[in-house]
């Protein structure tokens, strides 16, 4: 991925966003998830270009800034706020909750230092909790990036994340 | 993803082993079984295994065999030989040990009937699941793929269509049960020159992947279906919803929509007729509440997914107001076959008021996690000790929750009533979307609807203040409960948030939000009074004290 984080960079993003999703409103969501992936997160730059070039030629409607940022606080999938390099994201949902999620929930912000929400100072994790991720057969489950980890036991947990830089 | 390891033999058999066919010698006789398979060399083909409490008292001990389901009994280990060369080596059926039909008792009787149904020969909706390529359309179409589609593009009117469906008697499989013929036929009528289809893959209710499984491993069984469903009520553009999470079924059936279109089963004049239907994948972007239809329909639209107020309904007033089709991908993954061969031929399966099949997801304290399809009706004991093969380290099976909204808990004592739309309704339970969470002994039901609500809380879209405010008060009623600094009163406070929350939700997320603390209170109040008022948590699960802040669970989003 190689957005840039300058002026110059939102508006290209934006662009080639737009370009590849169209202008009508059954777009922005797919729109704000490719500036999402891109970066990790939604800079409130980008999305004040995303508005510009979406008003661009003028049409019938106006697509407001504020609309914008009630969908990007709305979808879990989005985030306002920068993030880690890397996202954990565990599954707290009842099916892993039965089957030992709690033990490794606790392991986990030991580990990491950290709790819901939360990026570490270095900007290495962070650290996500989520509703069910549908692979219930496997729980407990934490997914580290686009890394599904399955039967995850507190013992295990050291050996996952040293499989990150 | 990783795959669920699928066990599928050749052959099933089960032997009875209560405390009765103890007894009567059960388990020599399944040693002498063991040992005549092995020596058959069969260990491979057939898979041995127990169940309890059969009900037939002068017939012990019982051998079922599945697939055809005859049912010997009682059996001597001394006949085990003849069992294991006769019947699973030649093939051929014992008749004189076969017990008479009208011998058999309740259960057992019923389980006879359904002819062929274990374990994996009733595959409808997974039929082509793991044997063909999901990426080749060429596989798709060697396995009947798009003979539905053909068929009824030159053979069948769109009402002749939906007759076959209303005949089959298919209810929607995501959960509520509405008759599927109904539901197109009701859009059919509506005048409209735009309509659209639209197949609801949002799958987030907590334990449910059926529809990830078959859009992972059947892509164009869905594709064949909507074109199907877009013929039936005169429609010429679809969508299909896919959550976020859900990468690779999005890749897979985007590859399915280029396939199609390719060879002229999707896009204009399709198989050179007049009917032209496009399919859209629309992604989800991580909002469980988008589930429901309305809400989808606005994300779809570029909105928060925020459910609208009903009436009027999608059928007349869906996408961009025009008249819409929603369905689940499992109630359209059985539309096909039912076109290809009949409604009477579905009517078959399954029990005269919920015909078919039903895939459930079955995971939690068991010993094998995964997903079945088996016909409407089974039991959740037999989920348990066949399907799961048994509580994992032998522990007592304690509540089954069927997943998320619209499921409820189901406590052991319920646990023989037939899993189907109408015999559920009647003990009061609900089906849901089809996930089984199996709970032993060890889990605290406080703890567990604790969880459930902490979800629903998460979850909720904020719109309507029943379910937002009701679904967090009760989260926090329920976790001072576990923190012991409840009084007997909280309970009475948790009934009344339920009672507002179903009566005044907007939608299905605040009015289901309630049924897990219901359920609680009507099947476990003594276990909730003994947190209350003798500050002891049963299991042990419950700290019974404040803990540090730092370890609680996730904040809501909105800083309500």
């Amino acid at each position: 991925m190689s957005a840039h984080t300058t002026d110059n960079g939102y508006k290209e993003m934006a662009r080639l966003a737009i370009e590849k999703h169209g202008t009508s409103p059954d777009a922005l969501i797919p729109i704000l998830l490719e500036v999402n992936q891109e970066y990790g997160y939604i800079p409130v730059k980008a999305l004040t270009e995303i508005k510009k070039h979406l008003n661009a030629p003028v049409g019938d409607r106006l697509i407001q800034e504020g609309h914008l940022f009630s969908l990007a606080s709305f979808y879990h999938m989005l985030s306002l706020k920068a993030r880690g390099r890397h996202i954990v994201l565990f599954c707290e949902s009842a099916p892993c909750h039965v089957t030992g999620g709690r033990a490794v929930w606790q392991a986990l912000q030991e580990q990491l230092s950290l709790s819901a929400g939360e990026t570490s100072p270095d900007g290495k994790w962070s650290l996500v909790t989520t509703s069910c991720l549908g692979a219930c057969g496997v729980g407990p489950v934490v997914v580290i990036d686009e890394d599904m980890y399955g039967n995850v036991t507190p013992e295990r947990l050291p050996e996952i994340l040293s499989r990150y830089e | 993803m990783m795959e669920v390891k699928v066990i599928n033999k050749r052959a099933l058999v089960l032997v009875s082993d209560d405390s009765e066919s103890r007894r009567l010698g059960s388990q020599e006789l399944l040693q002498a079984l063991r040992t005549e398979i092995d020596r058959c060399g069969l260990a491979n083909e057939v898979d041995l295994n127990t169940i309890v409490d059969v009900g037939a008292k002068n017939l012990l001990p019982l051998v079922i065999i599945y697939p055809e389901a005859v049912v010997y009994g009682p059996v001597h280990p001394a006949d085990a030989g003849r069992i294991v060369k006769e019947h699973l080596s030649q093939g051929r059926v014992i008749e004189e040990m076969i017990v008479p039909k009208h011998q058999l008792t309740g259960r057992i009787a019923w389980l006879a009937a359904r002819s062929g149904a274990l374990p994996a020969a009733q595959r409808i909706v997974l039929e082509r699941a793991g044997r063909i390529d999901p990426e080749s359309i060429e596989d798709y179409i060697i396995y009947d793929g798009y003979q539905a589609l053909t068929k009824a593009l030159t053979q069948m009117t769109p009402a002749q269509v939906i007759e076959e469906l209303t005949i089959s008697g298919l209810q929607g499989r995501g959960g509520a049960g509405f008759p599927t013929g109904k539901k197109w036929e009701i859009v059919a009528s509506t005048s409209g020159s735009k309509k659209y289809v639209i197949c609801n893959a949002d799958e987030s209710e907590p334990g449910t992947y059926k529809d990830r499984v078959i859009l992972e491993s059947d892509p164009h069984s869905i594709v064949e279906a909507m074109a199907l469903a877009a013929y039936a009520i005169g429609a010429d553009e679809g969508f299909i919803y896919i959550r976020g999470e859900y990468q690779l079924a999005q890749q897979r059936f985007q590859k399915a929509i280029e396939q199609a279109q390719a060879l002229g089963l999707l896009g204009e004049h399709i198989l050179g007729t007049d009917f032209s239907f496009h399919l859209h994948i629309h992604s989800g972007a991580g909002a469980y509440v988008c589930g429901e239809e309305t809400a989808l329909i606005e994300s779809i639209e570029g909105k928060r997914g925020e459910p609208r107020s009903r009436p009027p309904y999608p059928t007349t007033h869906g996408l961009w107001g025009c008249p819409t089709l929603v369905n689940n991908v499992e109630t359209l993954a059985n539309v096909p076959p039912i076109l290809r061969r009949s409604g009477e031929w579905y009517k078959k399966f399954g029990t005269p008021s919920s015909p078919g099949t039903k895939v459930y997801t079955i995971f939690g304290n068991v010993n094998l996690t995964g997903v079945f399809e088996v016909p409407m009706g089974i039991t959740l004991r037999e989920a348990i000790s066949i399907y799961a093969k048994g509580m994992k380290n032998g522990a007592a099976f304690k509540l089954a929750q069927t997943g998320g909204s619209s499921g409820s808990l189901i406590p052991a004592s319920l646990q023989d009533t037939p899993l189907d739309f109408a015999a559920t309704r009647k003990a009061g339970v609900s089906l849901g979307s089809g996930a089984l969470l199996i709970a032993d002994e060890n889990t605290c039901v406080v703890d567990l609807v604790k969880v459930l609500l902490n979800f629903f809380r998460f979850e909720s879209c904020g719109k309507c203040t029943p379910c937002r405010i009701g679904t967090q008060r009760s989260y926090e009623i329920l976790t001072r409960i576990t923190q012991g600094q409840a009084e007997l009163d909280a309970l009475d406070e948790l009934l009344k948030l339920a009672d507002q929350m179903v009566r005044l939700s907007n939608c299905g997320l605040g009015q289901t939000a309630a049924v897990p603390i219901r359920d609680m209170l009507k099947h476990f109040r003594t276990e909730v009074e003994a947190h209350i008022q003798l500050g002891v948590c049963p299991t042990g699960v419950c700290p019974m004290r404040v803990e540090a802040p730092a370890a609680e669970e996730m904040q809501p989003l909105a800083s309500a």
